[in-house]
């Protein structure tokens, strides 16, 4: 008896996971749709426009439009740019916060994180004036210093809690078996560090990716990373859901790409610390 | 090889004096446990001769060598650490391989080490293994077995043995002095479980609040306890600890006596009481015993024939009363 209410009770939880994975999924799986399709279709009524042909047309237009490629190595200067810098800067930063706190470590560390919490929109005249005279607009240097400073502080709370996990006693250990600084951290530490450092990398190259308010704001065309790609093709006027579905896909797709092989990893750095 | 020398040694965590200042001497070849109450200070004194705490202020010397400012690497010391502190991404050969890599041997003589010391501490089936594929007493012989390949001045532990269970600890218990006895090396072992401290040291070291309460072998600190602190911590089941008339018709503020100096008899003796709690060990009964001076233990045969409830006579044997004064201290 028991068995046959828990097996009913966990297909009854299969089908309404299953339920929101799908509407959660559905308008990227509908993008997908029509981005093969033709203009004229994609605006006709949901069961005609699955019916019509389907087509790669969006495709070769955008790619002859625009500059797929350009707006792709844009996207990965910025978000690699701007993570590898951050990381750069953290990895000491958290280290230190980690392994040496003082009084202040946790003021310092919820400080950091509220910055996240103020709306980006309240500082966009002050930074694009900033911008402006420092002549950074549309350039990809201005783009990586920013995003570096919007992520520093996910990356040195990630990079903290992964940190406060490694045991102090082993890093003694070490230091009572002889090692000096330089080996503590070549042999014991960066090891023990990597899974870590290597999800705290992933989701914040994700997250720099599909970063658009900043990107869309300070670039026009020469830093313009794959979210203006994307911006523009959105038109008040004209037939342009296939081409604009096309261009978001080819936005998602390395990312969505990257994602999927390294799923193990970011759960893993998501969840890491939150349960022992 | 192998003295350590504290002189006037201090710690203070900001206003905190945790230890206010020691004199100790180690001899060579000595194990020596420190042992007190959680909070006592022992862990710090252990952390401060291994150099993982700077002192803040006197002189620590080893071999007659002021170390007080090297750094831990250059002290010559190995230490098992509680949590046993193995590298988890190596496996047990190059866990305990580590500190003779670090000391920049060749390759083939840190092979030929790592395989007499996992052959004396019988990890040889487990070597190729990483600690978190090892059962506790396993993973605490590899930490042992990490200390040993170097052969360091001192061993230090810090309470090597609290993460096992009961029956293992004891194995670990006697592995340990055998270890002790067949090196020959210092060693200084922090526990806060005196029955591990009583059978293990050549001499121990009592501390309270980070001070020395009293210096000793194990024997000397049961028979001649200075104070009623060590009176009390030391000894399993306690000494019982009476104040009051009874105290004073002896001189003292305090007198103390052990469960096996305690006569019992059901006619006659010197405090009435009335049977409590037997706890029958087989061996040895021990009694909690009610009488006008509180509750006291008494150590009666296997096959005593008391009940709960029985009205009984305690007799302390004379020669064996411990006398302290007002302050503590033993009265001589």
């Amino acid at each position: 008896m028991a068995r046959a209410v828990s097996a009913r009770r966990s297909l009854l939880t299969g089908i309404l996971a299953w339920t929101i994975g799908l509407v959660i999924f559905f308008p990227i799986l509908w993008i997908v749709v029509l981005s093969f399709k033709s203009e004229g279709d994609a605006i006709a009524a949901p069961l005609a426009m699955l019916r019509a042909p389907w087509t790669f047309e969006a495709y070769a237009e955008v790619q002859e439009r625009s500059d797929y490629f350009k707006h792709f190595w844009n996207s990965v200067v910025i978000s690699v740019g701007s993570t590898l810098i951050g990381l750069l800067i953290a990895i000491p930063a958290a280290w230190a916060m980690a392994f040496v706190p003082g009084r202040r470590t946790k003021d310092l560390l919820m400080w950091m994180l509220s910055t996240k919490m103020m709306p980006a929109a309240g500082v966009l005249v002050p930074m694009y004036l900033i911008f402006r005279d420092f002549g950074l607009l549309d350039t990809l240097a201005g783009l990586v210093g920013v995003l570096t400073l919007i992520n520093l502080p996910i990356i040195v709370w990630m990079l903290y809690t992964y940190f406060k996990e490694i045991p102090g006693e082993i890093l003694e250990a070490c230091r009572m078996d002889g090692a000096d600084l330089k080996r503590e951290i070549l042999y014991i530490l960066a090891p023990m560090a990597v899974p870590g450092i290597a999800s705290t990398l992933l989701l914040n190259v994700i997250l720099a990716w599909n970063e658009a308010f900043w990107t869309l704001r300070l670039t026009a065309s020469d830093a313009a990373p794959l979210t203006a790609f994307i911006a523009s093709y959105s038109s008040p006027e004209g037939l342009f859901y296939a081409k604009l579905s096309a261009a978001s896909v080819m936005a998602i797709a390395p990312i969505l790409i990257l994602g999927w092989f390294s799923q193990k990893q970011l759960v893993r750095g998501l969840t890491f610390g939150a349960v022992k | 090889m192998g003295k350590i020398t504290l002189r006037n040694v201090q710690k203070r965590f900001g206003e905190v004096a945790v230890i206010p200042e020691i004199d100790l001497d180690i001899d060579e070849g000595e194990f020596v446990v420190f042992v007190g109450p959680s909070g006592c200070g022992k862990s710090t004194l252990l952390r401060l001769i291994a150099g993982l705490e700077d002192v803040s202020g006197g002189v620590i010397q080893i071999d007659g060598v002021d170390a007080t400012t090297l750094p831990p690497a250059k002290r010559g010391l190995a230490m098992v650490f509680q949590s046993y502190a193995l590298y988890p991404h190596m496996s047990v050969r190059r866990n305990i391989a580590f500190p003779l890599k670090m000391a920049g041997l060749p390759p083939d003589e840190i092979a030929r080490k790592v395989d007499a010391a996992a052959k004396v501490l019988n990890l040889s089936a487990y070597i190729d293994r990483r600690p978190g594929q090892l059962s506790g007493g396993q993973r605490q012989r590899v930490a042992i077995g990490r200390a040993i390949v170097r052969e360091p001045k001192a061993f230090l532990f810090d309470e090597p043995l609290s993460n096992l269970d009961a029956a293992l600890r004891v194995n670990m218990r006697l592995e340990i002095s055998e270890l002790h006895q067949t090196l020959k090396t210092t060693m200084v072992y922090v526990t806060h479980d005196q029955v591990e401290a009583m059978t293990m040291a050549d001499k121990i070291v009592v501390l309270n609040a980070g001070r020395v309460e009293q210096v000793g072998s194990p024997l000397e600190l049961y028979r001649t306890p200075r104070n009623v602190f060590v009176a009390g911590f030391i000894g399993s089941p306690k000494m019982n600890l009476i104040e009051g008339a009874a105290a004073a018709a002896e001189g003292a503020a305090t007198i103390g006596i052990r469960p096996e100096h305690l006569d019992i008899s059901s006619n006659a003796g010197t405090w009435a009481g009335t049977v409590g709690i037997s706890e029958h060990l087989g061996s040895d009964t021990f009694l909690h015993v009610h009488s006008d001076h509180g509750t006291l233990n008494v150590r009666a045969g296997g096959e005593v024939g008391l009940r709960h409830g029985d009205r009984v006579w305690l007799t302390p044997q004379a020669d064996k009363l411990h006398r302290f004064d007002a302050k503590g201290a033993r009265i001589i």
